[in-house]
């Protein structure tokens, strides 16, 4: 009697630890699924890219296309080179406004600023960064497309509806700001308060200690956060789509409206889904984004590697 | 210059960006509370009511078929995106995977946590091409998931990292298979997961270049899931550059609605992130 109890008992443990055991192995398989999900979607992302592209890249010469001006997908003229100056014009004018402003405002945040001051300026750095970007384009209609186009463009001498170049590098400069600061911060926080006390100690000031001995050590971090940033610029849509006055065209000031990589897919959306050549295009700048982007990561990780070894503390 | 001058200059300077930036927030969340205050104002029940047949044009109607598209597209896809999210965090702890392959699967994650939501945009209409679908609720669901997806793995990823690691290894002690174990991580990393998904949620709502052409434009009351649909940030896109005042004003409402919903959001996350800071081991109120 006490046996079979006994073994009864031992049936259900080892039932138990089966099942225990089944699901175990059952979850093992879907997480290592997951795991290679990240990998499959970036991998499918491109080839699919790269198959679609591929009608346009046997019929045109790739560098005739990257330098030619001449952009009318309906005479099958596919010049990407307006969009490229265009999305270069914006990166560089909207990193120029946004990085010193990054770094000051990191600084700020983590060698300044104390206390429920420190957590209120972050949270509201939070919150700027949680902003969608739509929001960020339609106040820029409401506020910086009159203030540039009746005030900005005509104290230097252009004419300009509003709309362009430098609205759309001011706007996105905004956008891009907030991501910077919280990357900045990040890498400034995370330096050793070692670092700080013995810079002072030998009787730096904080600007010197500041300058020579914490941008260095937080050097890496900061240059990836503004690679990043750049590729983040490059790769907005909304604001520029919104913006930039959608005119396929070289620019010739500051002020001039053009054409950005993404706006160009935004603004020709009606061809991409009826002509095929015109489709194999579009995709064409999608997969020039990838590249670009995947480009600068690849950059900020060696450029950070690098750094750290040549400005170690 | 004398260096404590400088120096003096300096925090002047820094100060400053910081008021400019700070400036420069409350004057975007500002304007739009005001101008789509105002507008709702006016008029608070074009949230409630449908687009009339000419609603592109003359603005009759309302835009609730927006803000339930919203709703149906990113509710569903943050469900998708925060079991894949959570998994593949799960699976990139050392307990599962080499090192070296969870580096890999990092860098991989990091390249599409900086792709531009764009790109998922024509990916997914590719897709559509390809399999002979047309733009519906359904696609934008699977753009939306894909967007949000590494954007929540970052976060859940990095909660469970900062997760004591007391837990896994008492439970490890206790006999504990890993799948146990992995689930006693997530609890003790609640907070932070939380506060991810909540992040991703608002990431997707606010995100309009991924939807763009996946789910539609429609200006109907979305029908099922294989009919066109849209959003609250194609809405905004769309409407604020037309020339009919009334249909600019929906536009702001829109993005009324759609600031409050991210504010809260956020507002919701710090929240929960205290209260359930009480389940972690060394949490608040622990």
């Amino acid at each position: 009697m006490e046996e079979s109890i006994e073994s009864g008992d031992a049936d259900r443990r080892s039932d138990r630890l089966g099942r225990r055991l089944l699901v175990e192995r059952l979850s093992s398989y879907w997480l290592r699924g997951a795991g290679y999900f990240a990998i499959g979607l970036f991998c499918l992302i491109v080839l699919t890219l790269v198959h679609r592209s591929l009608p346009l890249l046997a019929e045109y010469s790739l560098v005739q296309m990257l330098t030619s001006a001449n952009w009318d997908p309906s005479q099958n003229q596919f010049g990407f080179l307006p969009a490229i100056v265009g999305t270069i014009y914006v990166a560089a004018l909207s990193m120029l406004m946004g990085t010193p402003i990054a770094i000051l405002v990191a600084i700020y945040i983590a060698e300044y600023a104390e206390g429920r001051l420190k957590v209120i300026v972050s949270s509201f750095i939070d919150v700027l960064a949680a902003i969608p970007s739509v929001i960020f384009g339609l106040v820029a209609l409401l506020v910086v497309v009159p203030f540039v186009g009746n005030y900005l463009a005509p104290a230097v001498g252009a004419s300009a509806t509003g709309l362009g170049i430098f609205t759309v590098s001011l706007v996105m400069a905004i956008v891009v700001t907030p991501f910077m600061i919280s990357l900045s911060v990040e890498s400034l926080e995370a330096l050793p308060d070692e670092l700080r006390e013995s810079s002072l100690g030998v009787g730096a000031t904080k600007l010197e200690t500041i300058r020579s001995v914490l941008l260095r050590a937080a050097g890496p971090g900061i240059f990836s956060a503004v690679l990043l940033g750049f590729g983040r610029v490059f790769g907005a849509t909304i604001v520029p789509a919104m913006l930039i006055g959608g005119q396929t065209q070289m620019p010739d000031s500051l002020f001039a409206t053009g054409q950005t990589l993404p706006t160009l897919i935004v603004s020709d959306f009606g061809e991409l889904m009826s002509i095929p050549i015109t489709q194999s295009a579009l995709i064409f700048v999608g997969l020039m984004l990838v590249v670009v982007v995947w480009f600068f990561n690849f950059g900020a990780m060696l450029v950070q590697r690098r750094l750290r070894r040549r400005w170690q503390y | 210059m004398d260096r404590y001058v400088k120096q003096r200059l300096f925090g002047v300077l820094v100060r400053a960006a910081t008021a400019l930036v700070v400036g420069v927030m409350l004057l975007v969340v500002g304007v739009t509370i005001v101008r789509g205050g105002a507008a709702l104002l006016g008029d608070p029940s074009i949230v409630f009511t449908p687009p009339g047949s000419r609603y592109m044009l003359e603005g009759d109607g309302g835009f609730l078929h927006a803000v339930l598209g919203s709703i149906f597209i990113v509710g569903p896809a943050t469900v998708v995106s925060m079991v894949l999210a959570i998994s593949t965090a799960i699976y990139l702890q050392s307990d599962y995977s080499s090192e070296r392959f969870s580096d890999t699967v990092n860098m991989f994650l990091n390249v599409l946590w900086a792709t531009p939501p764009i790109v998922y945009g024509v990916f997914v209409l590719t897709v559509i091409i390809a399999v002979g679908a047309r733009t519906s609720l359904f696609f934008g669901i699977v753009a939306i998931a894909i967007f949000q997806y590494p954007i929540m793995t970052r976060y859940t990823d990095e909660a469970l990292r900062s997760a004591p690691e007391t837990v896994t290894e008492s439970a490890y002690g206790l006999g504990a298979t890993r799948f146990e174990t992995a689930r006693m991580t997530v609890r003790a990393a609640l907070p932070g997961v939380i506060a991810g998904i909540i992040m991703g949620f608002a990431r997707g709502i606010g995100d309009a270049a991924t939807v763009l052409f996946t789910a539609g434009r429609s200006t109907q009351m979305p029908a099922g899931l294989f009919e066109p649909a849209t959003t609250l940030p194609i809405l905004i896109f769309d409407q604020s550059t037309s020339f009919n005042a009334e249909v600019r004003s929906h536009a702001y409402a829109a993005s009324f609605v759609l600031i409050v919903a991210v504010l809260a959001l956020i507002f919701l996350s710090k929240l929960l992130a205290g209260r359930f800071a009480r389940y972690a081991p060394g949490g608040r109120h622990s």
